[in-house]
């Protein structure tokens, strides 16, 4: 009988998507919220439909078609936006819908097998395949690499861009690099989290981060562990009740953020009520 | 003394618009250049043209490579460019200043840490150096700026419209803080308000296309209308400033 290591398929399948999962869209998610480009990438990803659309009529890999649409609406937006041709907010919200209805529209021309769409918008772990696994692994090696590197010319770029002008003929080169990254890893985990929710993979986890601090990297860290629960949560929940995956990881996520939020406004309340009685008693 | 840079009959534009033409100048060590001139007549152009960011038309810039080289430039720009709300703190602001000399993928040693501690007490920030920007009051953050702009010990500081978001009292001590910087360094600032400045400064450059240049701290309407310049000599209260001459 042949054996590979996903015959325990679901638990190990899980575990290194969960942790892939949460270190990408940590890296990526720290720099898009920080940057404020959250509807930039959300644009990014629903183009990346069209290219899924696309792969599905030409029968190439779905994932190698939604890559390349990513990337290009990446950088396409970040060349409009370079050059101030057109207004950023409208392209993005033009390529958005585009992206979407160029994917329907090819899926629906491709004759034969029709592809579960819910899968592809709302993510499955059933989809998800080995080499999904290895391409997110490979993603985080790169990422880690690439923001360790780079940490300091990326933070300095991404907060304060005329100025990084005045000390760096790179400043546009690593826009690009940066966007089409982020991009890359929205694409990769579109398997996993589906095309509507990917966002939120992002997002939230960072935001999660930011109530415990406001430091660049340990945002990054606070994250993929803020990431890595939801995720694998997320995972159990929808083997178990057999929903699909990226909304109950988005709904994990949700779950944690007003947990933790609540948790610090009660414990501040609480210090508080007990500093008042304290000063209170010792008035008396 | 020796001179840091000069420009000769330099031009300068955003495409066909010319913003800068025939322009001369020259710049000493130890300067206090005040940079007048109207909206839009070529003030922050002139300071991009110095930082290589705008490519001239024609005419020349020139370093003295023995004194200055575009390394050793600090630059304040006009405060609204850095996101206030970025997860970056004071002393990592302040750090960027070094940038220019380092590569893209350099770290900061910790003798840059205690350059950047150094800068952090010299502008009266202690205590700040790991707050967040949008903790800071508006002339708080125009010192981290500064010394942002200083760390590098620069041999000339750049500064684009310092006078804008910062209330009077703030802004005598930073105006006495240049004066001391003055003493290591050439400054050249661009204002539109003569009248703060005119007490500590050296000379006047009224740039309005063209640029003249006024060799003495003190200046009138009719110089101003002789150069060209059509701004308004104001007078401030108690700060030191230029009387505006009687209307007849």
């Amino acid at each position: 009988m042949e054996t590979s290591i996903f015959q325990y398929g679901f638990i190990i399948k899980g575990l290194l998507g969960a942790i892939f999962a949460s270190i990408t869209a940590g890296l990526a998610g720290t720099y898009v919220v920080s940057k404020r480009m959250v509807f930039l990438s959300g644009g990014i990803t629903h183009a990346s439909f069209g290219g899924i659309g696309i792969g599905y009529f030409i029968g190439i890999n779905p994932v190698v078609g939604a890559a390349v649409f990513g990337i290009l609406s990446a950088l396409g937006v970040e060349y409009l936006s370079v050059k101030q041709r057109i207004r950023e907010d409208s392209a993005i919200g033009i390529l958005w819908a585009f992206g979407m209805a160029i994917g329907i529209i090819f899926i629906y021309l491709t004759p034969g097998y029709t592809p579960n769409l819910m899968s592809y918008l709302f993510g499955s772990i059933l989809t998800v395949s080995q080499a999904d696994i290895i391409a997110l692994g490979i993603m985080s090696a790169v990422l880690i690499l690439y923001f360790g590197v780079f940490y300091r010319t990326i933070l300095y770029i991404s907060f304060d861009e005329v100025f990084a002008r005045t000390y760096s003929s790179y400043v546009d080169v690593f826009k690009y690099v940066t966007t089409s990254l982020i991009a890359l890893t929205i694409v990769l985990n579109i398997r996993m989290a589906g095309v509507v929710l990917v966002i939120s993979l992002l997002t939230i986890p960072p935001n999660i981060a930011m109530l415990f601090t406001r430091v660049y990297f340990k945002i990054v860290i606070w994250s993929v562990i803020a990431g890595f629960i939801g995720t694998a949560t997320g995972y159990v929940i929808s083997y178990y009740a057999g929903i699909p995956v990226g909304a109950t990881i988005i709904f994990t996520l949700v779950i944690l953020w007003v947990l933790v939020k609540g948790t610090i406004h009660l414990t501040g309340a609480i210090t508080k009520w007990n500093n008042s009685r304290h000063f209170n008693h010792s008035k008396l | 003394m020796a001179y840091l840079f000069e420009m000769n009959s330099l031009s300068a534009s955003y495409g066909a618009n010319v913003v800068l033409q025939d322009v001369d100048l020259k710049v000493y060590e130890n300067d206090f250049v005040g940079v007048i001139g109207p909206n839009g007549g070529g003030k922050t152009t002139l300071l991009k043209v110095i930082l290589g960011l705008v490519k001239p038309l024609k005419g020349r810039m020139v370093f003295n490579n023995e004194l200055i080289n575009g390394n050793s430039i600090g630059y304040l720009p006009q405060i609204s460019t850095g996101d206030i709300n970025y997860p970056v703190t004071v002393t990592d602001i302040i750090l960027s200043g070094l940038m220019i000399r380092k590569g893209i993928i350099s770290g900061m040693s910790s003798s840059d840490k205690n350059k950047a501690h150094a800068v952090i007490d010299e502008l009266g920030l202690s205590g700040m150096s790991a707050s967040f920007l949008s903790e800071l009051s508006g002339g708080q953050m125009q010192r981290v700026f500064l010394g942002r702009a200083i760390i590098g010990d620069p041999k000339l500081l750049l500064l684009d419209e310092p006078g804008n978001f910062v209330d009077t009292t703030f802004e005598n001590d930073f105006y006495e803080k240049l004066k001391d910087l003055n003493n290591r360094m050439a400054i050249l600032m661009v204002s539109h308000d003569v009248g703060t400045i005119s007490s500590h400064i050296k000379s006047f450059a009224c740039v309005n296309r063209s640029l003249h240049y006024h060799p003495s701290h003190e200046i009138t309407n009719e110089d101003l209308l002789a150069y060209g310049c059509p701004i308004q000599l104001i007078t401030h209260g108690d700060v030191p400033h230029t009387v505006l001459k009687k209307h007849i």
